[in-house]
């Protein structure tokens, strides 16, 4: 299924870049709770080692992937499908004269996966001949025999199809017994089993869990013909089933009522209000273009941040190895020598691979490397890139940032984002206190349309809900509302975040990158934020 | 070895269908092996090989359906994804949607294999990746660029006698060429059915002209132009309409192509006259597997005639319901033109702008189709049929309902493959007046 159909399937719009396909092949519910044995990933690991190394390999990485997928799709009323996928395979990567070779294969045995590294190593000799500097890694020492695990209270897997579809019909009637015209809902569970073996004598044994509950809701004015959306305000996240126990403490109440979520999601009530707002969107006023001071929710700003910081600041685009597709970078490494001014000193952004519910949190990424947190922006002013192994000898580093990750045992690992956030403001703020002091502003919650130039300048991204605020007062909706932005003038009109009180994930199952293209799981975390002065455009149209 | 003959992938799904004991059944068996090669700074960056063979079989018990799939063919294993796929449907919840399988086609076979590209080895990539490199380097100019090619099979089957087994093959190669003080941009791309037909030696002094002639952009003040979109500029646009054009949803109210009051839009006049479109999986340089993904039979269909809406997505549920004619699901998207090249447009223009690419298209408002998103690697200001000097990118916010109402004049199409569809689409570079750029970029 391509990624269009499955947009028309589901009604949904993508919380992040992309929705590929449904992925690997179709299983039973119950296989999705069994993992392969690690004694026989480690005798395929040590097989795919040993033929690599006699083709000529001076490094060679196996991993072997067990990738499980359940989707549980309705709308309204309906179950319109459930979804059990499981892709297996091998992906060997290897550097054989200075050039990598990749190869891959969904056979399981000892002899297939020594034919693959000869194949990989074949290939790296072809490519050895255009090279003209030679691949260097950065060391990571050898970790033995090691195991992580994302740290979930409840396996989704585990959770029997019935609960999860009477979840969602639940969800679905409390949508339309508010008034929705439709919902189209649905469970999006991820397990990746992934082994990882190198010449460096690490064999890593990881259980990384995800889980995504995005919804649509849909009202139409027949008189007009108008029609609004609302999507789900929850976030995918990095923990298991007990992200939809929906308990108070996950709540976070903007100053005018409407609920947002932090580490727990209360399907149900949001689709309630959901509708309800789908509604009020028919009514509102279309928004008048101009200057406004923004106040950001959480749920909005993370996929700000995703596209003008944590694209510009990988070092792969900054280089120029995406030059092609995904693009480059303004942020090239003059700016941080030179401590560009990214933006106001209240902003201070991070990365991080190791915290705690979110997408991108694994114990070490896809070449062996320990995950860590970082600085990228320290009150304003640029001080690091992420990197992988290959690079970081650009940056003068003498180790990877551990972000280096493959979307499946078939593609080739390469560097991915890591969570990238927003720190919350140090000194005690909160949103009500926030929007006293804007005179004439517009408060966004959720994210909505989205759209950067390859250089991550110029970006304009939308929302769900949109608030007037005038003379400190949050009046009334408004609609048709996007905001223009150059990436260095934005950042420097942060002049405000709030405390860690507020402070949420947001984050996309889908961002992508790369050729043959591949995507990741990203979170970002951010305290709502407030922008002077940002140009807000009109988007009504009229097609006659 | 991924690719299997008509004769092996029939005896498989012969006894696939004969291993069932449901009420239907249905098998497909499906093989690829896929090549690629990346460079980036001058230097091959990644390079492999990907191959999978997979059968997915779905069995019914009345309304209840399951399917199960597999990468083993043997008779065991065969016999294991049948008792599979039959236990999951019984234990499924009655699909209120579920339709039969389809009756016994008869599929007219497609030109989609190319034997020069099924032969493409890890050294034609090599050298397609030197050839782009090469000129690029002591010339002050950085390539980055991809070429992916496969081959692959499809073979699908049902209880009702149905069998189609086609072969196909796939290439496209994109570089994007930068100054090496990252001023100018260029870009070429070729979606092309046979490897024979491409000359990366050639087809890179595209991308390096226009990096070369890019680099010394000035600003023009956002607003409405006239502009000329080049095929691949045009085909984000129109690729992103293409997949609002699904019957239920404007049925349902909830589409640009849904009428006030109810219904859609089918037969009204909703572009300029002389926009026309039509699928057709034997366009002989587009071709697409002369079926869909339920086995549908395509056929040469209308989807746009003289800018009315001639045909919409009906899926056999909804067409049942609504009393249509099911139809399958395009694979590719062919629209008319006339006979001028792009510069042969610009040749034609008194004022405006050529766009080489198109870049990071999302949907800003259903309602209208309102589109958002950037020129890229190549923008171009046109001044008394002669290329003036380079501009700095736009961001556009325009709906392709309205661009499409807004045609100067349409050229000759070519093959373009979108960054972000699937469909193998032949575009004509349009002259479109009244484009809506709302505000400029500084990225190169």
């Amino acid at each position: 299924m391509q990624r269009r159909d499955f947009l028309a399937l589901t009604g949904l719009t993508a919380g992040g870049l992309i929705v590929p396909s449904f992925f690997g092949k179709v299983i039973a519910a119950e296989q999705l709770q069994s993992a392969l044995d690690p004694a026989l990933k480690k005798r395929l690991a040590d097989a795919a080692l040993a033929a690599a190394r006699q083709a000529g390999a001076t490094y060679c990485d196996v991993r072997i992937g067990r990738y499980l997928r359940q989707y549980v799709i309705t709308r309204e009323d309906k179950v319109q499908n459930v979804v059990n996928t499981e892709s297996t395979g091998v992906g060997i990567r290897v550097i054989v004269n200075g050039a990598w070779g990749f190869a891959a294969t969904n056979q399981l045995g000892t002899t297939d996966v020594a034919r693959a590294a000869q194949q990989a190593a074949a290939i790296a000799k072809a490519n050895a001949g255009v090279q003209t500097a030679p691949v260097q890694l950065a060391a990571a020492p050898g970790v033995g025999e090691v195991s992580w695990r994302t740290p979930i209270r409840k396996n989704a897997m585990d959770v029997p199809i019935k609960e999860k579809v009477e979840l969602l019909l639940d969800v679905n009637a409390g949508a339309m017994g508010a008034g929705a015209s439709f919902v189209n809902s649905m469970l999006f569970l991820v397990n990746e089993q992934k082994y990882f073996a190198s010449t460096d004598g690490s064999y890593i044994d990881q259980d990384v869990h995800r889980i995504w509950a995005p919804m649509t809701v849909t009202a139409i004015d027949k008189s007009t013909g108008k029609f609004r959306t609302r999507s789900g305000l929850s976030s995918p996240m990095g923990l298991g089933y007990e992200y939809l126990d929906g308990v108070g403490t996950g709540k976070a109440v903007s100053p005018n009522g409407v609920v947002n979520y932090r580490n727990s999601y209360d399907m149900k009530a949001d689709a309630i209000a959901a509708a309800k707002q789908a509604q009020e969107k028919l009514k509102a006023p279309s928004v008048k273009p101009g200057k406004y001071d923004l106040i950001l929710d959480p749920s909005h700003t993370w996929l700000t941040i995703h596209e003008s910081v944590g694209h510009p600041l990988e070092l792969d685009r900054v280089l120029g190895y995406e030059a092609n597709y995904a693009g480059t970078s303004f942020a090239t490494l003059d700016k941080r020598e030179q401590h560009f001014q990214y933006g106001s000193d209240k902003v201070n952004i991070f990365a991080d691979k190791t915290q705690p519910g979110s997408l991108g949190a694994v114990g070490y990424d896809d070449e062996g490397v320990k995950t860590k947190r970082w600085d990228l922006i320290s009150e304003g002013k640029l001080v690091d890139y992420q990197t992988i192994r290959d690079q970081a000898h650009i940056l003068g580093k003498t180790e990877s940032d551990g972000c280096c990750y493959a979307d499946s045992w078939s593609s080739v690992q390469f560097q991915r984002m890591a969570n990238v956030s927003l720190a919350p403001g140090k000194t005690k703020l909160s949103v009500a206190d926030m929007v006293k002091d804007v005179e004439n502003g517009i408060y966004i919650i959720g994210d909505g349309s989205f759209s950067i130039d390859q250089q991550r300048y110029n970006a304009q991204f939308g929302g769900q809900l949109f608030y007037e605020i005038k003379n400190g007062q949050i009046t009334r909706m408004l609609e048709d509302v996007a905001y223009q932005i150059r990436t260095p003038e934005f950042w420097n009109a942060c002049t405000a975040v709030a405390d860690e009180s507020d402070y949420r994930l947001g984050g996309s199952f889908f961002d992508g990158k790369g050729q043959p293209g591949q995507v990741s799981a990203v979170s970002h975390g951010s305290s709502t934020a407030r922008f002077n002065g940002i140009n807000v455009i009109n988007t009504a149209r009229s097609l006659g | 070895m991924s690719i299997f003959t008509e004769a092996q992938a029939k005896a498989i799904l012969d006894k696939v269908i004969a291993l069932s004991k449901a009420d239907e059944c249905t098998a497909v068996l499906a093989g690829s092996i896929d090549g690629n090669i990346r460079f980036a700074l001058n230097n091959v960056s990644t390079s492999g090989i990907v191959d999978n063979t997979e059968l997915a079989v779905t069995v019914a018990f009345g309304k209840r359906v399951g399917t199960a799939s597999i990468n083993e063919f043997d008779d065991a294993a065969l016999e294991r994804v049948v008792r599979r796929a039959e236990d999951l449907a019984r234990l499924a919840p009655e699909n209120p949607e579920f339709l039969p399988a389809i009756g016994k086609q008869t599929y007219r076979p497609s030109p989609t294999f190319s034997a020069s590209t099924a032969a493409i080895d890890p050294a034609f990539r090599a050298k397609v990746a030197a050839d782009s490199i090469a000129p690029c380097r002591g010339n002050g100019l950085i390539a980055a660029g991809f070429l992916e090619d496969g081959q692959s099979f499809q073979a699908t089957a049902n209880s009702n006698g149905n069998f189609g087994y086609q072969r196909g093959t796939n290439f496209d190669y994109t570089c994007t060429v930068r100054t090496e003080d990252g001023r100018g941009s260029g870009w070429v791309g070729r979606n092309l059915k046979d490897a024979a037909d491409f000359k990366a030696d050639q087809d890179i002094r595209i991308a390096m002209r226009k990096a070369t002639e890019s680099a010394e952009a000035k600003a023009l003040e956002p607003g409405k132009y006239t502009v000329i979109l080049e095929p691949a500029a045009a085909a984000g646009l129109i690729s992103f309409m293409m997949s609002f054009f699904d019957a239920r949803s404007a049925d349902e109210g909830r589409s640009f192509l849904s009428r006030k009051g109810g219904g859609n839009k089918l037969g009204e006049q909703v572009y300029d006259p002389r926009v026309n479109m039509v699928a057709d999986p034997w366009h002989p340089e587009a071709a697409v597997l002369p079926w869909d993904s339920e086995g549908q039979p395509r056929e040469k269909l209308d989807i746009i005639k003289d800018g009315k809406i001639a045909n919409l997505n009906y899926s056999r549920f909804w067409a049942q319901k609504q009393g249509k004619t099911a139809n399958a699901r395009p694979g590719n998207l062919l629209m008319a033109g006339g006979d001028k090249s792009t510069a042969e447009l610009v040749r034609g223009t008194q004022k405006g702008i050529l766009v080489t690419r198109t870049w990071y298209i999302r949907m800003v408002d259903p309602q209208t189709v309102l589109l958002t998103g950037l020129t890229r690697d190549g923008t171009f200001y046109i001044e008394n049929g002669q290329i003036k000097h380079p501009v700095k990118n736009f961001r556009f916010n325009e709906s392709p309902v309205i661009m499409l109402n807004n045609i100067e004049e349409l050229g000759k199409p070519v093959r373009v493959a979108g960054d972000e569809s699937s469909l193998v689409m032949m575009i004509p570079p349009m002259k479109l007046r009244d484009f809506t750029f709302t505000s400029l970029s500084d990225a190169v």
